[in-house]
């Protein structure tokens, strides 16, 4: 996020697409309606009538993967009317002319098609976002899992910076991550092209440094791979070993029969995680690690808040940290580490090597954490980001995209678009919700929700057994017949291993982050004869 | 000249404008009592226990709810303010089943009758509040017995009190219990001004009002999310947590701040661990991000740790079965079988996932073994889900 969580009760105006943050992010939509009590407006871009549109001024329920047409569109009225804010796109921004080309073909009407909105519903959209200053954009995965995940981020950005939104108190761009440390294990350099900090493998400069701070010669140079790569690797034989930590990629990864058969395919799996899992079955070794609670640590949140963890129980057995384990690991094939918890990790290591997080060290956040960029120990961190129009890399560049369609779209066969997500009352897998006492009895299966509309035409009745197929695989899941869903549309979560939405979606990746699409995929739903 | 400055029980306090008596009262640590005010909620003036004496004003004036203006001159516990809020308490009492206060014999102190609970910690009639309840707080800070005119006492000694009102338990979190409600509607307040869940309401007139969820209908068949704002903000034993009931009383657990393990907002808890177990989480009143708040989730989604299911030994397969293991050996056979692909195939035959889940140090010092000892970036993790 460039901007944090404290600016949403005091914001005047939100723009939602893509986050249905009630369920998935319910402490944030708090504050977001508290905002809207007090008067703030809300403009909703969702296929689903979720929850948020109940405080909404204007909902505009597009179809599955047609947010850059959309948004193309709400652009070219900006233009066309000169509604966008000329200043701070001429003093902080270049590549203006080269957006104005594109979009200038998504008229009000090319839009409309696209994404099935009434052209003078997005005029009125355009209208409403300009009149309002600043406007702050929240979105979720509902923008990255397509296909066109990366160009559907850059259009939000190009519309925030055409609005002058950026850098500024209640405005900015800003993805609420799905994880609690998703930001953080990005910051740590789990990525195989940067170093802690963002510093590229690729840069000899940084490579020398961690040369010097490991004491280690030939880091390697070039980028690895990506987990879809890996699980490619797996079958073809090019990855031998892998190495899976805390992370359940059977029942997370679309199209769980290609996943379990590529994980079969390992030579040799280890599986470092707090319970057997669909995952564990596939492992030659498994270690069993310390959970949330039962070590030190810090997570680092959406709004980049580095906060500590701390210790409230042992682990149960011979379980031990993560760290330690890797720290074993490194000392068997002749590395002596030195850090001996994980304060020592942090302070004389990760803040020591990652420049934005210099200011970060254990006893400046015994209490509130602090956001980074935190460079020097006085520093009091950085809630609001590119303020004053400093982007990072100098000007703000707008980099105009083009719409595409999902990978996979409705045909005669398969006639609905499934879309996919998390649940309020579970987390991903359930391997640590479904053992928490009464979160199973709030919701104990997975459900297909579907349209009152479709419902009707196919004689399904709520909570009746479905079947949901795709070309990968079906299911046979409850019906859940609601408002909140389009005709047309199925969507589904992937808390539970029977009737996992997995079985169904499409391993199709966007070509640049090699995100899968999980929010789109062509899929037939059939009533089960009695 | 001398703007903005009151006087509070002879302290000079300079205050702000649009301030409360009390927001100032606060501020320069001077103690009110408080039960229906909730912090960045509309005042209500409801419990009127937050009463003032205000020189040249006849009438008490509720603090919470009076902007405190220039030359105010005030009093907090003056013996006017005392016998008053003496009154309310005991109306309270009586109102409802505050058994702690009226749970035993008749004339004994205040004393006596702690010491004649602990002994009977667990009995089940005895409130679960019990302890951590701002009512029987102020009660005893102002030595107000419950039983005078109780007709719940009355009730108490003939048949059993749970025979009054059934207390709502028909959901796994939280366990409402009308007869120990104040009507301070703080849990209102935190439903529809807070969390915005609007589940939650003042319903009826009169003898008759109370809170009610939906059309009168359960929690559970109501739009409660069960975030348990209203639990936490509840400040007798109402509203109580379904899953901490018998774990332990407020003084028995130890109070540990840390981070949720869900999503990527964040929340600050606070664990309440007694015996190295944690048996409730609260939010961090004032924390950021998240100010006090917690969904469902982050408040009742926390003893997956004690699952019996747990793993807790290394293991290894062996003819298809996983078997347990030493850790020196699970730990030689990793390292070997590592060793061996990398000397065979080279450093990019391995790769690894870490984990968006666990801490950033388990993060860093798993993308270090990749790179620094196995030489290979091939490390991912779902970093765009
Ligand atoms: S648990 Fe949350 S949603 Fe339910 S009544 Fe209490 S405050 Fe409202
Ligand atoms: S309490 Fe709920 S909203 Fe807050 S971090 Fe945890 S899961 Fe997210
Ligand atoms: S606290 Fe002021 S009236 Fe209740």
């Amino acid at each position: 996020m460039t901007n944090s969580f404290g600016e949403f009760a005091k914001a005047k105006m939100f723009l939602v697409i893509g986050s249905n943050m009630t369920e998935a992010h319910p402490v944030a939509a708090t504050f977001l309606k508290n905002a809207v009590q007090n008067g703030a407006g809300l403009i909703v871009i969702d296929p689903r009538r979720h929850k948020l549109v109940e405080f909404a001024q204007t909902h505009l329920p597009l179809k599955v993967g047609s947010d850059i047409a959309l948004l193309n569109g709400i652009m070219h009225v900006l233009i066309k009317e000169n509604l966008y804010d000329k200043q701070f796109v001429e003093s902080f921004c270049t590549g203006f002319d080269e957006l104005k080309a594109t979009v200038m073909r998504y008229t009000p009407e090319a839009a409309g098609e696209i994404s099935g909105i009434e052209p003078e519903m997005i005029v009125k959209v355009a209208r409403e976002l300009a009149s309002i200053k600043p406007v702050m954009v929240c979105y979720t995965l509902g923008i990255t899992e397509h296909t066109c995940g990366k160009n559907n981020v850059m259009s939000v950005a190009n519309l925030q910076m055409l609005l002058g939104n950026m850098g500024v108190e209640c405005g900015g761009v800003n993805p609420l991550r799905g994880q609690n440390n998703v930001q953080g294990a990005c910051d740590m350099g789990a990525l195989p092209n940067v170093f802690p900090g963002y510093q590229a493998v690729g840069d000899i400069n940084a490579r020398k440094k961690f040369e010097t701070a490991w004491q280690v010669t030939n880091l390697p140079a070039h980028n690895g791979l990506m987990i879809p790569q890996m699980m490619d690797g797996l079958v073809n034989g090019k990855v031998r070993g892998f190495y899976i930590f805390g992370e359940n990629l059977a029942n997370t990864e679309p199209d769980i029969h290609k996943v379990e058969h590529e994980l079969s395919s390992a030579e040799f799996l280890v599986v470092q995680d707090i319970f057997e899992n669909e995952t564990t079955r596939f492992a030659h070794v498994v270690f069993p690690a310390a959970a949330w609670s039962e070590n030190d640590g810090t997570f680092t949140n959406s709004e980049r808040r580095v906060s500590r963890v701390r210790t409230a129980s042992p682990p149960p057995g011979y379980a031990q940290p993560n760290w330690w384990i890797f720290k074993q690991i490194a000392k068997r094939m002749g590395h002596n580490w030195k850090s001996d918890s994980a304060q020592e990790l942090w302070d004389n290591e990760i803040s020591v090597l990652a420049p934005n997080l210099g200011g970060v060290k254990y006893y400046r956040i015994e209490d509130d954490g602090l956001q980074w960029p935190c460079p020097t120990i006085n520093h009091p961190g950085t809630p609001i980001l590119h303020t004053n129009g400093r982007f990072t890399s100098g000007k703000g560049n707008f980099a105009p995209v083009e719409w595409t369609p999902p990978a996979e779209v409705p045909d005669e066969e398969y006639p609905f678009v499934l879309s996919t997500g998390r649940r309020l009352y579970h987390y991903h897998t359930r391997t640590q919700t479904g053992r928490c006492d009464g979160l199973n009895e709030m919701l104990g299966e997975e459900t297909a929700d579907i349209s009152i509309g479709d419902a009707y035409k196919m004689g399904i009745k709520q909570d009746e057994y479905i079947k949901v197929r795709s070309r990968r695989g079906e299911v046979r899941v409850k019906a859940r017949v609601t408002p909140e869903m389009p005709d047309g549309m199925v969507w589904m979560a992937f808390h539970f291993r029977e009737g996992n939405s997995n079985w169904l979606t499409n391993p199709a990746f966007d070509p640049n982050t090699l995100t899968a699409e999980y929010k789109a995929c062509a899929v037939a739903v059939e009533k089960i004869s009695a | 000249m001398n703007q903005n400055r009151i006087v509070i029980n002879g302290h000079t306090c300079d205050f702000d404008q649009g301030e409360t008596i009390l927001d100032v009262a606060t501020r320069h640590n001077i103690y009110i009592p408080t039960l229906c005010h909730l912090k960045g909620s509309t005042p209500t003036g409801a419990c009127r226990i937050c009463v003032v004496e205000v020189q040249g004003r006849n009438d008490l004036v509720a603090s919470c709810a009076t902007p405190a203006s220039n030359q105010m001159i005030i009093k907090t516990e003056s013996p006017k303010v005392i016998t008053y809020r003496k009154a309310i308490l005991g109306l309270m009492l009586a109102s409802g089943n505050h058994n702690c206060a009226i749970g035993s014999s008749k004339e004994e102190s205040w004393t006596e009758f702690q010491i004649a609970t602990l002994n009977n910690d667990y009995s089940e009639d005895l409130c679960p509040a019990w302890g951590d309840c701002e009512l029987q707080n102020l009660a005893y800070r102002y030595q107000v017995v419950g039983r005078q005119n109780s007709h719940f006492g009355e009730a108490q000694s003939e048949e059993s009190s749970s025979s009054m009102i059934a207390p709502e338990i028909n959901n796994p979190f939280i366990i409402r219990d009308s007869s120990r409600c104040i009507l301070c509607g703080r849990c209102v307040a935190a439903c529809n001004e807070v969390q915005v869940n609007r589940a939650i309401d003042f319903g009826y007139r009169g003898n008759e009002s109370k809170i009610i969820a939906g059309a009168d209908d359960s929690l559970r068949h109501s739009d409660c999310v069960f975030c348990g704002q209203c639990v936490q903000v509840c400040p007798v034993g109402a509203l109580v947590e379904k899953k901490a009931l018998g774990h332990g009383r407020p003084w028995e657990t130890e109070k540990i701040r840390t981070t949720c393990p869900y999503c990527g907002v964040g929340c600050q808890q606070l664990l309440h661990v007694k015996d190295n177990k944690i048996v409730k989480v609260t939010g961090v009143e004032d924390g950021s991000p998240n100010k006090g708040r917690l969904c469902v989730k982050g408040r009742f989604g926390y003893d997956f740790i004690y699952s019996k299911e747990r793993l807790k030994t290394p293991l290894i397969r062996e003819n298809g079965e996983l078997r347990p293991a030493s850790w020196d050996e699970a730990l030689n056979l990793v390292a070997q079988k590592f060793t061996q692909i990398i000397q065979e195939s080279g450093s990019d035959a391995l790769a690894g996932v870490s984990c968006a889940r666990s801490i950033n140090e388990d993060s860093y010092q798993m993308q270090k073994l990749f790179r620094a000892v196995f030489k290979t970036n091939n490390i991912d993790h779902c970093a765009r889900t």
